[in-house]
């Protein structure tokens, strides 16, 4: 296993108000290269919330969020490109196809290989039987796995995963536990949310525990020992 | 720098600068006007509604207006504005009902780079709804509106109406009541704009001299130059979050 070295993903002091409600309180955490860390904690916990500010879609009333050695509040669009996000709606077109889905992301992302890279993602995640089906008639499995797919085009060091369980059978969720092994395995820097400790154990190298908006519990996990 | 990566699985390389801004830009507009296609939840109901509007003003008027060329430059816009009203609200509040502006927030392009593209998906919709409209005018009021002056002066408001209308569903696209909303707000801004189309077509329609023609365009000209330079200006705080 790679060995956790430098912090791709660093939170200090990271607090966030809705109204009077605090959502977050003076979260810190980092996660390193090759690092799987993840996330408990029941509905409104603010699990969604920090993820969220992680990717830059949000912003920390207070305190520093930093990716590697960019801070993230003073950093550009380009920063997103080190950031890829499965979140909890599949942000696939349910009108387009799968390959003219992550064809148009890759566009976004202005990915030079982009052809073979959606190739060999839809491939890997056995999506390339159905590449020309519209997404609307996928599965909820295949819907997910293109959701990860769309993540990963580019090829991001960081990855942040809200909830992937949801919804998946066995077989997709043995298939999600052997991708995060690959990502750490590549030296990414894995965030994932889930509300199933046992799962959260088997996956990841640190467990935290989002409690009332505070990160209450850092525990090495099985894996670790 | 970020941290060196690994690269294994290909990582992928990218190309940057103006040219990389206008793909982004070409690549929504392609995908807004590709999934327009196939859903078609704008392009119908516009197309369908100017038809329908024409043809009820047609009615309306037909019996007692002694010249048709009185009341058509005000048909025109009216109509071109209410069909529009229908359509701009889906332009971001679909990406909103699918979850997909996440998708859109989360790349790393400029914000104004997707509200371009969503710009230029909208103009295709409206222009083509316009192919149908001025011939639609023709046939019910015997009036013919294919003149150079009133084809300028409707690309022109057109272009005007779309960014101002793409800003405004930008502003309200996660707002519940966004389709009442979206033209509340977008009204009175578009009154000059409308205001000077309809006085553009009835100084051509009417036959006066050109010159008195050309300071309309001017106006909506620069009302075009004005919307896309306030665009610019805050399209990359809508989407701030506190």
């Amino acid at each position: 296993m790679t060995k956790p070295s430098l912090p791709l993903i660093r939170c200090d002091n990271v607090q966030k108000r809705h109204g009077h409600r605090h959502i977050l309180r003076d979260v810190t955490f980092s996660v390193a290269a090759g690092e799987v860390l993840a996330l408990l904690g029941a509905n409104g916990s603010g699990k969604t919330t920090l993820l969220r500010i992680v990717a830059g879609l949000d912003r920390p009333d207070r305190g520093e969020v930093w990716l590697g050695p960019v801070l993230l509040s003073d950093a550009g669009n380009e920063i997103r490109r080190y950031v890829g996000v499965v979140a909890h709606a599949p942000l696939l077109y349910d009108r387009l196809t799968g390959l003219e889905n992550l064809g148009f992301y890759a566009r976004l992302y202005d990915l030079e290989d982009a052809g073979a890279r959606i190739a060999h993602l839809l491939r890997s995640l056995r999506l390339w039987g159905r590449r020309d089906d519209a997404v609307r008639t996928y599965s909820r499995g295949m819907s997910q796995r293109l959701a990860i797919a769309r993540a990963l085009l580019h090829d991001p060091p960081v990855v942040i995963f809200d909830e992937p369980d949801t919804g998946l059978d066995r077989h997709s969720l043995e298939e999600l536990s052997d991708l995060f092994t690959q990502l750490r395995g590549r030296g990414r820097a894995v965030l994932v949310t889930t509300h199933d400790t046992a799962r959260a154990f088997s996956w990841a190298d640190r467990v935290c525990e989002l409690r009332s908006g505070c990160l209450q519990q850092i525990a090495g996990s099985k894996r670790n020992g | 720098m970020m941290a060196e990566l690994p690269k294994e699985g290909g990582q992928s390389r990218t190309r940057a600068g103006l040219a990389g801004y206008f793909r982004a830009v070409m690549a929504v507009a392609d995908k807004d006007v590709r999934t327009e296609l196939r859903a078609k939840e704008v392009l119908g109901t516009m197309a369908a509604f100017s038809v329908l509007a024409a043809v009820i003003f047609g009615l309306a008027f037909d019996l007692r207006v002694p010249r048709t060329e009185l009341v058509v430059p005000g048909i025109l816009w009216v109509i071109i504005l209410f069909s529009g009203v229908l359509g701009l609200h889906r332009s971001f509040g679909s990406e909103t009902d699918r979850g997909t502006l996440t998708g859109l927030l989360l790349a790393p392009v400029e914000r104004s780079a997707l509200y371009l593209g969503k710009t230029a998906a909208n103009l295709l919709y409206f222009l083509i709804v316009e192919a149908l409209l001025v011939p639609a005018l023709l046939i019910l009021f015997d009036v013919n509106l294919l003149k150079p002056l009133i084809l300028l002066g409707l690309l022109l408001g057109t272009i005007g109406y779309v960014a101002v209308g793409t800003l405004f569903a930008a502003l309200t696209a996660r707002n519940r009541a966004r389709e009442t909303l979206l033209p509340v707000l977008l009204l009175p801004v578009l009154a000059p704009l409308f205001i000077s189309g309809v006085g553009l077509t009835a100084a051509v329609l009417d036959g006066r001299a050109t010159s008195e023609a050309w300071p309309w365009i001017g106006i909506i000209a620069l009302y075009d130059v004005l919307v896309f330079a306030v665009a610019f200006l805050i399209v990359d705080l809508i989407w701030e979050q506190g």
